[in-house]
């Protein structure tokens, strides 16, 4: 089986994603991750205003299954939160890296950025 | 320690494992949802070979069975098959069960079928009250001889009437056959642990591959039994009763009915004044309002009260998109429509007492 690891995002050993481009960054949980999980049926997440601490949990995302935390990939402020995924979680499982993001965060220190892994390390580990 | 195998590992594509009762089985082929919703609309098949088989022949056969499970024995006819309850002297559950009395063309009398990995100590059990009591019987622990598949689901009728000559229409509920089965000498069931319709088939190791593939349905894993039974509110061995952790009498888990007073089993003076003097315990449904998923061993308070009991399994129902539990909580709580809480990561979620089973069926 294989798992889509986009080139484009950064990505934490926890198997969360970071998306960055002008604007707040991203973030959301990687298709190996909801794979791992099952049907996720309730995703627990911050609110707007909230601050994330690198390394951190920041929420809690459950399937049938099983019960997961969800780790900050960065320091900052909480500006958007994925209100979608509290009436469909399983957008998690349809679309992670898509319709399925979790927030935005607007980054205290963009040379955490550095720290994360690069999609061919994170690619590296799931194999 | 090493994990029994399924007859059927190798067979089945790719599936997630986990360890269950010391046996790696399946938990999830494709998805939970998935497989619990095809076996309510239409049907699936599961391994569930690490359930036990023991047997029990001779001409105390009979005896030796009555006095060790809680329901009436005497009440099977051949080919009739009754869940029960197997207790200790104080009346605490040590393992649920099904006892079958075999088709007179069977070789043995009684089968009963122990959960995952208690079919050791349930053999060991029937030996030394035999050997104890100077019981005549033959008891024989053929875990390792049998692979067990459970065909369920409002289809399942369809698909094994293609597979067997016997007549499915007479086959009742809790009713066992011998029959052909792909061409296989196969014990037919009308049982199962889902609330459908179905079939637990029962065949030689050798035969396992051949049962399994006779049937071209979703292949489910031990995850969407769990979704499954929970909707219909049945207990699970080590969640809803365990003799060290969870040491629960047939009353408090709320299969009384299981209980034969009449009949003298291990366990039966207990459980009578149990009956005479009733529970303070009991196990109920409840529905979480908010959202969330109550899950093993979280706390359940009153609002006012504080702490009641625990949740022994609760998952979000595939079924009605709602989260919903099994609690022990004090007696007064089982009336549906109490209003509770679910402790769930230090916080209280309302959650509210409802009847079982959870569906409609």
């Amino acid at each position: 089986m294989s798992f889509d690891v986009p080139d484009d995002l950064r990505y934490l050993e926890s198997h969360e994603w970071v998306h960055t481009d002008d604007g707040p960054a991203r973030v959301g949980i990687t298709d190996f991750a909801q794979d791992e999980l099952g049907d996720v049926v309730f995703v627990e997440l911050p609110a707007e205003g909230d601050e994330l601490t690198a390394g951190e949990e920041f929420g809690v995302v459950e399937s049938i299954k099983a019960v997961s935390d969800i780790y900050a990939p960065l320091s900052g402020t909480v500006t958007a939160v994925n209100e979608a995924l509290f009436d469909q979680p399983e957008l998690v499982n349809e679309d992670p890296f898509g319709e399925g993001w979790m927030l935005e965060v607007e980054l205290a220190d963009e040379s955490e950025l550095d720290d994360l892994l690069l999609a061919e390390e994170y690619r590296e580990q799931i194999e | 320690m090493t994990l029994r195998q399924p007859p059927l590992a190798g067979v089945y594509e790719d599936p997630t494992l986990t360890d269950f009762g010391g046996w790696e089985m399946p938990v999830e082929f494709d998805s939970i949802r998935a497989e619990h919703t095809a076996v309510r609309e239409a049907a699936g098949k599961f391994d569930v070979s690490h359930m036990g088989q023991v047997t029990v022949s001779g001409p105390d056969a009979f005896e030796l069975t009555q006095r060790l499970t809680t329901n009436h024995v005497a009440a099977l006819d051949p080919g009739d098959a009754q869940y029960a309850g197997i207790t200790d002297a104080g009346g605490v559950l040590l393992d649920d069960t099904v006892v079958y009395r075999l088709p007179e063309a069977e070789a043995d009398d009684y089968l009963f079928i122990p959960n995952a990995g208690h079919d050791g100590e349930m053999t060991e059990r029937w030996v030394t009250h035999r050997d104890e009591w100077e019981l005549t019987a033959a008891v024989t622990n053929r875990t390792e001889e049998y692979a067990m598949v459970a065909l369920q689901g409002p289809d399942a009728e369809a698909l094994l009437a293609t597979e067997t000559g016997l007549d499915l229409a007479s086959l009742g509920r809790f009713e066992v056959a011998s029959a052909p089965v792909a061409g296989t000498e196969s014990l037919v069931a009308r049982t199962g642990y889902t609330g459908e319709d179905g079939f637990e088939l029962l065949c030689p190791v050798a035969d396992a591959e051949t049962v399994w593939t006779a049937f071209d349905c979703q292949p489910c894993g031990l995850g969407a039994r769990d979704t499954l039974r929970l909707e219909m509110g049945f207990l699970l061995s080590g969640e809803e009763f365990h003799p060290r952790d969870e040491p629960r009498t047939p009353y408090e888990a709320d299969i009384g009915w299981t209980v034969a007073l009449d009949t003298d089993f291990v366990g039966r003076d207990a459980l009578a004044a149990q009956e005479r003097d009733g529970v303070d315990e009991r196990l109920v449904g409840l529905e979480l309002l908010d959202r969330g998923v109550p899950r093993h061993g979280y706390e359940v308070t009153d609002p006012d009260s504080g702490a009641l009991g625990h949740v022994t399994s609760g998952t979000m129902s595939p079924t009605l998109g709602v989260p919903i539990a099994l609690a022990y909580l004090p007696t007064e709580y089982a009336e549906p429509g109490r209003s509770v809480a679910v402790v769930i990561r230090g916080e209280p979620k309302e959650a509210r007492t409802r009847a079982t089973p959870f569906i409609d069926r």
